[in-house]
């Protein structure tokens, strides 16, 4: 079995196009969307984690790519310098998957590694730069 | 009816008898007891805030060199630093950016490095006198071999500030942040209940000469910030609903401590500093407990839509802003604070042992801060 995170960007002509169906029924995928943004004719972005046998994912991603279908795995590990982290919240609400929050009562920021993508947008909006990708983002 | 006066606190802080709460645990005091008996119980309530605050920096004196420059011209850090002022002068400003490191490294960062105890790289040029004859220099300087090296702030603890957010199709990068499309998200960066202004919103025992907290060490309201606008829309309860007090601070750099002063670099928008402050406020009477009684759900700001594209504005208590999530046009947002309430709640804790111990002693200030209506002047551009 093997789990991945991806971004999946489709052109405006693909927005309607079937594919998380097709995942699970040709592929058999477990699909889990993790952020969607899309419109009608414009151009869409999906969020997913694939979960499946490695070949499986493999074809998948090849089927995908196939459709025009532009497929940007996320892979590393997001790093915090918590010891400099003056829990000012700037990182949260950029985060897609809700990893990162500072909540009431305390207003700690916490970090819920199972959760985050390893998208990166929250390591330019830390404004004291202390988050950090461990491995750089591979593109396939 | 007055209580008691600064100079009785002052006797029962020597005495070790002052009752002393941070203003969060004034909320319940005056909730249990009523202001009256809350006047006679507390002494002083303290305050704290965390967060950016650009219109910060530091006046440095370097020494004088053999021969002597009048330095015209002056970088820190390849940060350049004013130097129109005497020979050996400069002030350093927060937001200046780095000509070798553009946005990722600025005033701030050297202000920062300075603190830390750091050697800081100066450069530094002349047209030379008659009395001045070096034309450069190139040395290092830290907080050990400058004569005074003490921070100036213009403009700090904004009493309250508009809440940002974008209705714009594309992210947007603010001094409020990174801005996310489509009302995407709020931000918002004071903090409410415990921040300074808020709990004297009428500026009964916070003036000139004001002794405060700053950047981990004692030091001064030295005159009404820049931009101070007191005639802001005022609350029932005195608080303004949008921007409306600052406070000029001055303090002794070489004293602080980079657990309260940290520099930052806001992506697209360029440097700036984090600034501790606490002021601890008198309770003089019934009205000043009532006052530092404030709490979140009583304190609005109006969030605003920072890509210009609209007019965008809606009134929105710090009691929702804080809950995580706000309400704009049927649609739930999440909002991020940029001001730390961790480090605020440790600053006014903080303040509150000094207090307590007898090692931070309550001043009368030397002469209010305005409180006129009149508003902020507009700059009209007249081209030329
Ligand atoms: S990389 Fe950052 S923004 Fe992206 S999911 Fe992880 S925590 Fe959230
Ligand atoms: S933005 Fe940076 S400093 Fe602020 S809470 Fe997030 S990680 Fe901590």
């Amino acid at each position: 079995m093997k789990k991945i995170k991806a971004n999946l960007t489709f052109p405006p002509s693909k927005v309607t196009f079937p594919l998380m169906t097709l995942l699970v029924r040709e592929y058999s995928l477990e699909v889990n969307i993790l952020n969607a943004d899309v419109r009608l004719n414009k151009t869409g972005k999906l969020v997913v984690e694939l979960l499946g046998d490695e070949k499986n994912i493999d074809d998948a991603l090849e089927f995908i790519e196939g459709q025009g279908i532009k497929c940007h795995i996320f892979n590393g590990t997001l790093s915090i310098q918590e010891e400099k982290c003056i829990h000012c919240g700037a990182c949260t609400t950029v985060c897609p998957s809700h990893a990162l929050q500072i909540e009431q009562p305390d207003f700690y920021l916490t970090f819920n590694k199972e959760k985050c993508l390893v998208c990166g947008l929250c390591i330019k909006a830390c404004p004291l730069r202390i988050l950090h990708l461990d491995h750089r983002e591979s593109e396939e | 009816m007055p209580v008691k006066t600064i100079e009785e606190i002052n006797e029962r802080i020597l005495e070790g008898k002052a009752v002393v709460v941070t203003a969060e645990e004034m909320i319940d005091i005056v909730e249990e007891n009523g202001a009256k008996k809350a006047a006679k119980m507390v002494d002083v309530v303290t305050t704290g805030t965390f967060g950016a605050m650009c219109s910060s920096g530091a006046f440095i004196n370097f020494g004088h060199s053999d021969p002597p420059i009048r330095m015209t011209r002056v970088w820190l850090n390849d940060v350049m630093a004013y130097g129109g002022i005497a020979a050996v002068d400069a002030y350093i400003g927060a937001t200046e950016l780095s000509e070798s490191q553009g946005m990722q490294y600025g005033g701030a960062h050297v202000i920062e490095d300075f603190i830390a105890g750091k050697d800081i790289k100066l450069y530094a040029e002349s047209y030379g006198t008659d009395c001045y004859p070096r034309k450069s220099i190139a040395t290092t300087i830290n907080k050990n071999n400058v004569n005074q090296a003490f921070m100036f702030n213009p403009r700090n603890c904004y009493q309250n500030y508009p809440a940002g957010t974008n209705s714009s199709d594309r992210t947007i990068y603010t001094y409020m942040g990174t801005l996310l499309p489509e009302f995407g998200n709020v931000t918002y960066c004071t903090s409410g209940q415990l921040s300074p202004l808020l709990n004297d919103p009428e500026y009964r025992t916070i003036g000139i000469g004001t002794r405060v907290f700053i950047g981990g060490t004692h030091g001064y309201v030295s005159f009404q910030g820049t931009q101070h606008d007191p005639g802001q829309v005022r609350m029932p309860n005195g608080t303004p609903a949008s921007s409306a007090g600052t406070l000029a601070l001055i303090g002794d750099l070489k004293k602080m401590s980079t657990d309260f002063i940290r520099a930052a670099t806001y992506e697209k928008y360029g440097t700036t500093l984090f600034v501790g402050v606490g002021i601890p406020i008198p309770i003089l009477d019934e009205d000043m407990a009532m006052k530092t009684a404030v709490s979140d759900k009583d304190i609005y700001t109006n969030i605003v839509d920072k890509s210009g594209k609209t007019s965008f504005s809606q009134a929105v208590s710090y009691q929702e802003l804080r809950s995580g999530y706000v309400t704009i046009n049927n649609k739930k947002v999440p909002t991020s604070p940029l001001s730390s309430t961790v480090k605020a709640r440790e600053i006014a804790d903080l303040l509150k042992t000094q207090i307590k111990k007898g090692e931070f002693l309550l001043t009368k200030s030397a002469e209010g801060l305005p409180t006129d209506k009149k508003r902020l002047n507009k700059l009209e551009v007249r081209g030329y």
